[in-house]
C-alpha cells in the first residue's frame, strides 16, 4: 500500500509533463490539419484541367493559366542564375577553400545572414537595385535611354528571387558534397587526374542528388513568396503570357494576395480564391516531398557505400 | 562567383542605405525643409500630442513610432504563442514520444515551414478572422492578436526545429548519469537536458524574432494595417514590412516618402541582421563545446 502511493505520486509529474507537451504538439498538428483541410474543402472542386489552363476572366470568372505560367517562367529563370551560383559556391566552400580560410568564414556568415534578410527587404533591393540601377543602365547603353528595361519585368523578379533562393542552394549543396567520401577525391587524385577534373567528374556527379534537392527546394521557396516580387515584376491582371524577359507576369502566390484583398465581390471570388491557393500549396508540397524523398534516398546510398 | 553570396549582402545593404541616406543625413528634412519629425509626436489642434504616420496627407507626417510599435507588439503577441507551443512540442517530440511518432511529427512539423506566408495569411483572413473575432470579441475583425497568432504559424516550426535539435544535441551520457544518481524521467529532463540545451532554446526564440519582425504577408493580410499607438491587441495595427509593401507601389520615386520606405527598410534590414547574427552564434558555440563534450 504504502509502496503503490508512492509510485504515484512520482509518476503524478511525468503525466503532467507528457500530457502538457503533447498537447502542445497536438495543437500545432492540429492548426496544419486544419488549415490543409480547409485549402483542399474549398479548392477541391474547383481544380481541374480547364481551372489550370484557361485565361481569367475578372477576379471572379475563369481560370488561372497566366499565373501558373508565370509562376513557372519565373522560378525557371531564377534556377538558372540561383544554381551555378550557389554550387559554385558550395563547391568553393568543401573543396577549395582552406581549412582556416577567413574568406571562407565570411562567406558562411553572409549566407546564414542572407537567409534571414525579410523578403520584403529583397524587394526593396530588387527595385533599387535591379529595375531603377541595372535596368536603367542597360537602356542608356543599347537603347539610347528608351524605356525597356528599367521597369519591373520577369527577368528581375527572377534575379531578386536568385538571390533570396541562393543560400538554399548553397546549403544543400555543401552538405552532399561533404557526404562523398575522402577516399574518392584521393582515389581520382592518384590516379593522376587534376584537381578540376577531381571535383568536376567525380565528386560533383556523386553529389548530384544534394544538387537536385536544393535546385527542388529553392523553386519551392520562390514559388510561394510574394514580398521580392511585388514591385519588381509581377502584375496585378494580365490576360496574356510573358513572352519576354522585359514583359510583366501573373503569379500564384500574389494572385492569392490579389484574390484575397482586392475583390470587390469576396463570396464571388473565393471558389477562384480556395483553387489558387490549392494549386500553390499542392505545388510546394509535391517539390517538398520530392526533396525529402531524393535526400533519404542520396542518404541511404552514401550510408551504403561506407 | 563563390563570393556571390558576400556582394549580394553588401550590395542589398548598399543600394537601401543608399535611397535611404538622405533620410538619415538629410538632418532630418523633408521636401519642404520642414523636420521629417520621424520619432516626435505631432501637436494637434486640441493640444494634445499624437504619432502619426500619415506620409500622403497635407502636411505630410513621417512618424515612424507606430510602425515600430505595430511591428513589435505583433511580434511579441506571436512569439508568446509560439514560443510555447513551439518549445513544448520539442520537449515531447525529443524526450517523451516513441520512436515512431518522432519520425512522423517531426517531419509534420517542418512541412508547416514549407507554407508559403500569403497562404497562412490567406488562412488568418478568411478563416481564423471570424473565429477569433467570435471568441475574443475584439474591437477590429482584423486586428493585432489575429495577425499574431498567423504569426505564430510561421514561426513555431523554426523554434520547434531548433529547439529541438538543440535537446538532440545533449550528450546521452547527461541523461543516463541523471537516471543513474536516482532522478525520475521528470527531473533528467527539467534539471539536465533542458538546462543543457538552453542556449539553443533561446537562439530559437532569437530566430524566431528575426522571422516575426520580417514577416510580411501574414501581417498584411491579417493586421488591419490601422497605424495606432495603442496596447490593445483587439486594435487593428501595421508594420513596417506591411506599410513598405503598401505603400511602395504607389509612391513616386524619389519623394521623400519613397526615400523613408527605404529608412524602414534599412532598420529592417540591419535589426535582423543584429538578430540573426546573435542567435547563429549561439547556435555555433553549442555546436562546438557539445561537440567536444
Amino acid at each position: 500500500m504504502h509502496e503503490l502511493q508512492r509510485e504515484t505520486r512520482a509518476r503524478a509529474p511525468e503525466i503532467a509533463l507528457v500530457a502538457a507537451t503533447a498537447t502542445a504538439t497536438a495543437i500545432v498538428l492540429l492548426a496544419l490539419a486544419v488549415l490543409l483541410l480547409e485549402v483542399l474543402a474549398g479548392g477541391a472542386k474547383v481544380v481541374s484541367w480547364s481551372f489550370l489552363s484557361s485565361p481569367p476572366r475578372g477576379l471572379s470568372e475563369g481560370g488561372i493559366l497566366p499565373a501558373v505560367v508565370g509562376t513557372v517562367a519565373l522560378t525557371l529563370l531564377m534556377t538558372v542564375a540561383a544554381v551555378p551560383a550557389g554550387v559554385a559556391t558550395a563547391v568553393y566552400l568543401t573543396e577549395y577553400a582552406p581549412a582556416d580560410s577567413k574568406l571562407a568564414r565570411l562567406i558562411r556568415v553572409c549566407i546564414a545572414n542572407l537567409a534571414g534578410v525579410p523578403s520584403i527587404v529583397f524587394g526593396l533591393f530588387g527595385l533599387g537595385f535591379f529595375v531603377s540601377t541595372v535596368g536603367r543602365g542597360i537602356d542608356r547603353a543599347f537603347y539610347d535611354g528608351r524605356l525597356v528595361y528599367a521597369t519591373p519585368s520577369l527577368i528581375w523578379a527572377s534575379l531578386t528571387l536568385a538571390i533570396l533562393t541562393l543560400p538554399v542552394v548553397v546549403v544543400a549543396t555543401e552538405e552532399a558534397l561533404r557526404a562523398v567520401p575522402r577516399e574518392i577525391r584521393d582515389a581520382s587524385l592518384a590516379l593522376g587526374a587534376t584537381k578540376l577534373q577531381t571535383v568536376v567528374k567525380v565528386v560533383l556527379p556523386e553529389a548530384l542528388g544534394g544538387v537536385l534537392t536544393g535546385t527542388i527546394l529553392a523553386i519551392s521557396r520562390g514559388a510561394g513568396e510574394v514580398a521580392p516580387i511585388m514591385f519588381t515584376g509581377v502584375a496585378y491582371f494580365l490576360t496574356v503570357l510573358p513572352a519576354h524577359l522585359n514583359d510583366q507576369f501573373m503569379s500564384l502566390s500574389y494572385h492569392v494576395y490579389v484574390l484575397a484583398t482586392q475583390s470587390p465581390n469576396v463570396d464571388k471570388t473565393k471558389p477562384i480564391l480556395y483553387g489558387t491557393v490549392l494549386t500553390l500549396l499542392a505545388l510546394t508540397f509535391l517539390l517538398n516531398l520530392a526533396a525529402v524523398v531524393l535526400r533519404a534516398k542520396t542518404r541511404a546510398r552514401v550510408h551504403t557505400a561506407d | 562567383m563563390a563570393v556571390t553570396s558576400i556582394a549580394a549582402i553588401i550590395l542589398i545593404l548598399a543600394f537601401i542605405a543608399r535611397e535611404a541616406l538622405s533620410v538619415f543625413t538629410g538632418m532630418g528634412l523633408g521636401e519642404e525643409g520642414r523636420p521629417l519629425g520621424l520619432l516626435s509626436a505631432t501637436q494637434l489642434a486640441d493640444g494634445s500630442e499624437q504619432f502619426l504616420w500619415q506620409p500622403v496627407s497635407e502636411p505630410p507626417r513621417y512618424n515612424i513610432v507606430p510602425l515600430i510599435v505595430g511591428s513589435l507588439k505583433v511580434t511579441i503577441v506571436s512569439l508568446l504563442i509560439a514560443a510555447p507551443l513551439g518549445i513544448a512540442a520539442a520537449v515531447y517530440v525529443s524526450e517523451l514520444a516513441g520512436k515512431r511518432q518522432r519520425e512522423i511529427i517531426k517531419p509534420t512539423i517542418e512541412l508547416l515551414a514549407g507554407i508559403p506566408s500569403v497562404v497562412i495569411g490567406f488562412f488568418a483572413l478568411i478563416v481564423l478572422a471570424s473565429w477569433v473575432q467570435h471568441a475574443f470579441g475584439t474591437e477590429h475583425r482584423l486586428n493585432t492578436l489575429l495577425a499574431g497568432i498567423g504569426l505564430a504559424m510561421a514561426v513555431c516550426p523554426v523554434i520547434f526545429t531548433v529547439s529541438e535539435d538543440a535537446l538532440q544535441a545533449v550528450p546521452h551520457a547527461y541523461r543516463t548519469a541523471a537516471l543513474a544518481l536516482g532522478s525520475d524521467r521528470v527531473q533528467m529532463i527539467a534539471r539536465v537536458v533542458v538546462p543543457a540545451a538552453l542556449p539553443g532554446i533561446l537562439a530559437s526564440l532569437v530566430l524566431g524574432f528575426g522571422r516575426a519582425i520580417g514577416e510580411t504577408m501574414i501581417v498584411l493580410l491579417a493586421s488591419g494595417n490601422a497605424p495606432l499607438v495603442s496596447a490593445s491587441i483587439g486594435l487593428s495595427t501595421r508594420t513596417i514590412t506591411a506599410t513598405i509593401a503598401q505603400e511602395l507601389g504607389e509612391v513616386v520615386v524619389g519623394s521623400t516618402h519613397y526615400h523613408v520606405l527605404f529608412a524602414l527598410g534599412t532598420i529592417l534590414f540591419v535589426s535582423t541582421f543584429v538578430l540573426n547574427s546573435a542567435g547563429e552564434r549561439v547556435i555555433h558555440g553549442l555546436r562546438k563545446k557539445l561537440g567536444t563534450a
